[in-house]
């Protein structure tokens, strides 16, 4: 069987790979015992992740003075990594929801990976205001649950609260979204396994066997669940931007923060993939699925998405040159020639300058230069959360209460440990679920299999005439 | 479950068991399912499933996560507990907007999902007999019941399978 597929195409499978083949490929990571370059990375996250664990005892037990937040700066790096980790999992939703509506079919070799890290991403990022409110034993008065103080709810109207409904559903979904993709895998798995590890897996699969009822009852939920995802992803950033943009700070008070922030997380997100993706495929053999047209492509939306951060910086200054209003000329002013003119430049040039690499087509297939680009993106798109915040609260109405911001060792710890948490549970993710989606991939091996290139060409060329041969007729007709 | 004798084919191609499935319907074969390791596109039309009805279910959910929503901070900001934030009046339904939309989709997911488990028959303790272990990997199998079926009408299903190309196996 061929399907009709564009010769220009290129193929998403190579290595002539077979059904069998791709089981025994993506299966091998979880059932042979890890090599050293596992061990060694997982050493060191957990050891992060144990330093960051204990920042945030400290903090909880000495309180947030162990920060250097003051008066005039109440938002540090705390919401400057809550927003970023936030961004960074917008790209698996991107990848999992809104490529399956456009039948992208490339994503079928990153959305599994991509989707993991967006649960991961969002876990810590959910962290960091949890922690901020410094008493943490009194989190639950953020949910609105009867209770003995009045009854005294919470405020609906705030963005903030927005905020945590916006985060807890993307959670939730994007939870779901992915165990139940990962089902008929884990029965690839369990039917290949044996003792404990099947019995484990016989939970896990939930005792599907791919009937084909199911199958249909599948995929008709994956597409409405991508169709619930996509209007969800953007209302998540949306809301993130509308904590900053409701308020009535000059150089927050922007009209264009949902856009540009959702661009922004989308952006960062596909640099984070990228990052993940190019080690992963490496380590575990995994080229032939996750090939240099997959870095292609992602190279291309982080070149659309850079592009567009960066008409939004400028869009940014040009409207606070044309408002005539003083306050918001000088809150960009000070943006990028104040006191944090090195956090502005650093923003600048990782987030829309270096992008601009990604013209050249030679420079989007270099896994080297790709890999560089998405850690300077990473870098880039964290300046671009701590110059929004960071700048902008450092001089605000009273010049008598500006002030300065460097983080304390318990702040930047924290920061670390939440990268200890990402890589432990990306690590343990690898080991213990297939990194591809198996089924995925094996649907679209006969359209984007290297093998079928050439049958689908002859196919499709064959469907061409007789497409041209029935308009030429009709036209001798008329 | 008990006592059925399962007659099954395995096929190697999704095409071939395209073209087994429809010949099968053509003999008026009855069927008991088909298990194929990724979704086959094209095979419910043949084997004449209806269309899954799972978005109706999404949309019900999705409506009774708009409701309780909207309806909850209505009732809480005008009736339970009047607050003025901002100077703004009590009822004010554009600030409502953003939690009603992320209800509503919590609601529609959740829903969907459970109800997808809940008719598929599908939980962590649900331990289906697999047919056989390559389902899951690379084998497209076509099953019948056989627990009551004569001996001439294996034979005939036995034949099919010889005809259709498949690796005829049985599971007790």
């Amino acid at each position: 069987m061929s399907a009709i597929v564009s010769p220009v195409r290129e193929p998403i499978v190579t290595g002539s790979k077979t059904y069998h083949q791709i089981t025994e490929d993506i299966c091998a990571p979880t059932e042979k015992a890890p090599n050293l370059m596992w061990v060694i990375a997982f050493g060191v996250a957990v050891t992060l992740m144990a330093f960051g664990v204990f920042c945030i005892l400290w903090t909880i037990w000495f309180g947030i003075g162990t920060w250097n937040l003051n008066r005039t700066i109440g938002w540090g790096w705390d919401i400057t990594n809550f927003v970023w980790w936030i961004g960074i999992g917008h790209a698996g939703t991107l990848i999992s929801a809104i490529l399956l509506i456009f039948r992208q079919k490339w994503r079928t070799g990153v959305n599994r990976a991509a989707e993991a890290m967006t649960i991961f991403a969002v876990l810590c990022a959910a962290l960091f205001p949890g922690i901020h409110v410094g008493r943490i034993w009194l989190v639950f008065y953020f949910f609105p649950v009867p209770n003995t103080r009045g009854p005294l709810w919470v405020n609906f109207n705030s963005p903030l609260l927005w905020d945590l409904f916006a985060i807890s559903t993307y959670f939730t979904v994007s939870l779901l979204f992915w165990y139940m993709g990962l089902i008929p895998d884990f029965a690839t798995i369990r039917d290949r396994a044996s003792g404990l590890r099947k019995k484990v897996y016989s939970v896990l699969s939930f005792g599907w066997v791919g009937s084909a009822k199911h199958w249909q009852r599948f995929e008709s939920m994956a597409l409405i669940l991508a169709g619930l995802a996509t209007p969800l992803v953007l209302s998540v950033h949306t809301i993130v931007s509308f904590d900053f943009a409701t308020s009535v700070i000059p150089g927050w008070h922007t009209t264009i923060f949902p856009p540009y922030f959702v661009a922004g997380a989308i952006f960062s997100g596909f640099a984070m993939v990228l990052t993940l993706m190019i080690i992963t495929r490496k380590v575990l053999k995994l080229e032939d699925y996750i090939t240099i047209a997959h870095i292609e492509a992602m190279n291309k939306v982080i070149l659309v998405t850079g592009t567009m951060v960066g008409v939004a910086y400028i869009t940014e200054l040009f409207v606070a040159w044309y408002s005539g209003y003083v306050y918001e000329q000088f809150a960009f002013l000070n943006r990028a020639f104040g006191i944090y003119w090195w956090a502005y430049f650093a923003m600048m040039a990782c987030n829309v300058l270096s992008p601009q690499i990604f013209w050249f087509k030679k420079m989007r297939r270099n896994i080297f230069v790709t890999f560089l680009m998405s850690i300077f993106v990473n870098i880039g798109m964290w300046f671009e959360r701590f110059v929004i915040i960071a700048t902008t609260l450092a001089r605000d109405y009273l010049p008598s209460s500006w002030s300065y911001y460097t983080p304390s060792w318990v702040e930047i710890g924290i920061f670390i440990g939440t990268l200890g948490i990402f890589f432990t549970m990306y690590l343990v993710f690898t080991r213990v679920a297939p990194v591809v989606a198996i089924a995925e991939v094996k649907s679209v091996l006969k359209s984007g299999g290297d093998q079928y290139l050439e049958v689908n060409k002859k196919e499709y060329l064959e469907v061409m005439e007789n497409e041209v041969r029935k308009q030429k007729k009709q036209t001798v007709d008329a | 479950m008990e006592n059925r004798n399962i007659l099954f084919g395995l096929y190697d191609d999704e095409q071939v068991l395209m073209d087994a499935v429809r010949e099968a319907k053509e003999d008026d074969l009855d069927i008991l399912d088909v298990y194929t390791p990724f979704p086959v596109h094209g095979l419910d039309p043949i084997l004449g499933l209806a269309e899954s009805r799972l978005h109706v279910v999404g949309f019900l959910f999705g409506c009774v996560g708009a409701l309780t929503a909207f309806l909850g901070m209505s009732w809480i900001f005008t009736d339970e507990w009047p607050m003025i934030i901002g100077g703004k009046p009590y009822w004010s339904v554009p600030a409502f907007i953003p939690i009603t939309f992320e209800i509503t989709v919590l609601f529609a997911s959740i829903g969907m999902v459970v109800v997808f488990y809940a008719v598929n028959g599908l939980t962590p303790r649900t331990h289906t007999e697999v047919l056989h272990p390559r389902i899951t990997d690379d084998k497209f199998a076509i099953a019948f019941d056989t627990s009551h079926a004569t001996e001439d009408e294996i034979k005939q299903l036995k034949s099919f399978f010889e005809r259709s190309g498949a690796e005829v196996h049985i599971k007790e």
